[in-house]
């Protein structure tokens, strides 16, 4: 993975030293919150409703067992001995003090690690598949150019005061893990079916939010070295025709759906014509540099398939089903990568308690080329795991209440922290999740309904991807109460889509009823193996929606 | 014109977010009356009458200028058994905590001085 040289050390540590500079004068009065609000932005610290908040970046949800042993340290001397693993690959940690907050960052820049474009209206930490250099179908490792992005826009003048936030996904594999689709400009690495070269696809104006839009493509095959030039048109023509006299039409996707896709795109194009691409694309040095550490581990030579591995699933039922679920096909022969859930029945989605992030690690160092990838799911993955080696890592998961066996399964939520600690939320979105857990624990049900995601936020603003959930779950105030929306036929991948809203709002009590007539509608439904969101598609939102009112029926 | 800026229906109580530590802090009046913040939501100061909102508000201004507190404001309250309870879930969970972790925040007790049982 990417290490730090000298100019990324330098500039981490300058602005540890000019945040804990920032904090000094914030607590001694020099500068007001007013001033001092966009600073600590900046850098990651949020103030939430019981205490500030800090957000750490991952970029592109890479991470060594030495930083997430770092980030269990920083949790449990200066938070509550837990952190939560975000939909943008980050963690947050829920109550750290202002007073500690340069400590922390001195601690995070010891392992190559800072808060910086967690927050504000800069290009955000860049997120890519978390299956990244390992899925089997992978085109290219999208991590570089994530990387590349990173480098070009860290702190890039033209770019540090947007109209809005900003972010952008990588993927380099056919299905798509990242959501490129619900991002400002979400890049697939292909092929170009003539040349063979390696290109990106780029769309433009996906998001989810208050106005959800799924990413136009601009580009269908971009060479690979005028990347960042293209990528300056983008910002360019964002940058001068975004809106900033409103907030919520301020994003690139109002400006994309404003103005039209053709037109964004001319736009675009004639900016990037006029750009000196020379001097702005990468070096192809500075590139092959980037690439060189994303290397593939030195994989041993093994067969494709681990005796080992198949004996213990003969002979232990739980562990078989554990292997079924979480892990995913890898390029190198023996080798799977492991996805850990993060969802145990009935806990907060994507939280880990230091001494969780401390087994992850020991389990990264010791089975995995000591590594680690955070999931947009809010899940973590082992990327290079030999197949022989599961069972040992089975076990030692299952200690830690870390072996559920749920990975895209209908407990397998995402979701936002909601108002159980986000200043900005309209109502709670975990005991949401709890709840639907609780109904659907049982393991063998799970596996008979299949893929199901789940995804649920605390308000409009949709950290929790509902748009995007196969069920989305939006949690609003009603009259003075929680209120849940249910959407609908949602999806993420490469297929994406957002869901239709089925009926009037929800009370909490209300949801895990819904969800499961929801559920036994597709169970009647469905033809064979015919996945839940396929039987959306064939069937459309009539049958739903009539067992949908049911379910308000009996409540009214 | 001047408008007066639209206050939340009474009786109400102060809250904010001390600046060190991010903990949620409610105005109350100390032994000799004088305004001060607690981290126990019980013993807020509750304003009945706009005088007593104003003396809130000019704490809060004053707290806010003199960099005690950030995101300071006026929550309407219910009186329940003697004590004040915000009429919002949002603002009775800054009394609570996470509503999924009863062991943090105020509810498990935290910043709260222990109260004699008598």
């Amino acid at each position: 993975m990417y290490r730090y040289d000298e100019f990324d050390e330098r500039f981490v540590r300058e602005r540890v030293a000019q945040f804990t500079d920032q904090v000094t004068r914030r607590l001694d009065g020099s500068l007001t919150e007013d001033e001092f609000k966009p600073l600590r932005l900046k850098n990651g610290v949020y103030l939430q409703l019981h205490a500030y908040m800090l957000r750490i970046a991952i970029p592109y949800g890479t991470l060594n067992s030495r930083q997430l042993r770092q980030l269990a340290l920083i949790g449990e001397k200066y938070d509550r001995g837990y952190g939560h693993f975000t939909t943008r690959q980050n963690l947050q940690f829920n109550w750290p003090k202002l007073r500690d907050v340069p400590e922390i960052l001195g601690l995070l820049a010891d392992v190559e690690m800072h808060c910086i474009q967690t927050s504000g209206n800069c290009i955000r930490n860049v997120t890519a598949d978390h299956f990244a250099g390992v899925a089997q179908e992978e085109i290219e490792d999208p991590r570089p150019t994530a990387e590349l992005i990173r480098q070009w826009s860290s702190a890039h003048p033209e770019f540090s005061y947007l109209p809005r936030k900003f972010k952008i996904a990588v993927t380099g594999a056919e299905a798509d893990r990242a959501v490129i689709k619900a991002h400002d400009i979400g890049l697939r690495l292909r092929r170009h079916p003539d040349t063979h070269e390696t290109c990106y696809e780029v769309s433009v104006g996906g998001g989810l939010g208050r106005t959800p839009m799924i990413g136009k493509v601009v580009r269908d095959y971009l060479p690979k070295k005028d990347l960042l030039a293209y990528l300056e048109a983008i910002m360019r023509v964002y940058n001068l025709e975004g809106r900033r006299d409103n907030k919520y039409k301020a994003r690139v996707k109002i400006l994309v759906h404003e103005i039209g896709a053709e037109e964004f795109t001319r736009r675009v194009e004639a900016e990037f014509a006029q750009l000196d691409g020379p001097s702005i694309n990468a070096d192809p040095e500075e590139v092959a540099r980037i690439a060189a550490y994303f290397a593939p581990p030195r994989y041993e030579t093994l067969p494709a398939i681990s005796n080992t591995l198949e004996a213990a699933r003969a002979t232990n039922p739980a562990f078989a089903r554990w292997v079924e679920v979480n892990t995913a096909p890898h390029k190198a022969p023996g080798y799977t990568a492991l996805t850990v859930s993060l969802k145990p029945i009935g806990q907060a989605p994507g939280d880990a308690t230091s001494a969780q992030m401390r087994l992850v690690a020991d389990l990264a160092e010791r089975y995995s080329f000591d590594e680690l990838r955070v999931t947009h799911a809010q899940n973590l993955v082992l990327p290079h795991v030999r197949q022989r080696d599961l069972f040992a890592i089975w076990q030692k998961l299952g200690e830690a209440g870390l072996a559920s066996a749920n990975i895209g399964l209908v407990t397998d939520i995402i979701s936002c922290p909601g108002l159980d600690y986000c200043a900005l939320a309209t109502a709670r979105s975990i005991p949401i999740a709890q709840a639907i857990q609780q109904r659907f624990a049982d393991e063998a049900r799970q596996r008979e309904i299949g893929p199901l995601g789940i995804k649920i936020s605390g308000c409009i603003n949709a950290c929790g991807h509902h748009h995007v959930g196969h069920i989305g779950i939006l949690g609003l105030e009603k009259r003075g109460i929680e209120s849940y929306q249910i959407t609908l036929g949602g999806d993420a991948t490469e297929n994406a889509a957002i869901g239709e809203i089925l009926g009037p709002g929800l009370t909490a009590e209300e949801v895990p009823d819904a969800v499961e007539r929801i559920v036994a509608v597709y169970l009647t439904e469905r033809s064979e193996a015919e996945s839940f969101i396929d039987t959306i598609r064939r069937i459309g939102l009539g049958p739903f929606k009539a067992a949908f009112q049911e379910v308000t029926r009996a409540a009214a | 014109m001047a408008t007066a800026a639209k206050r939340v229906p009474l009786p109400a109580i102060l809250l904010a977010n001390d600046l060190l530590d991010g903990d949620v802090v409610f105005a109350t009046a100390d032994g000799t009356g004088a305004l001060a913040w607690t981290r126990d939501p019980a013993p807020a100061l509750v304003a009945n009458d706009d005088a007593a909102a104003e003396k809130l508000e000019a704490f809060a201004a004053a707290e806010l200028s003199g960099n005690k507190v950030v995101d300071a404001y006026l929550v309407d309250v219910a009186i329940e058994s003697g004590s004040p309870v915000p009429r919002h879930f949002r603002e009775r969970f800054k009394t609570l905590g996470p509503s999924n972790r009863p062991d943090l925040g105020k509810q498990a007790g935290e910043g709260i001085a222990a109260t004699p049982k008598g």
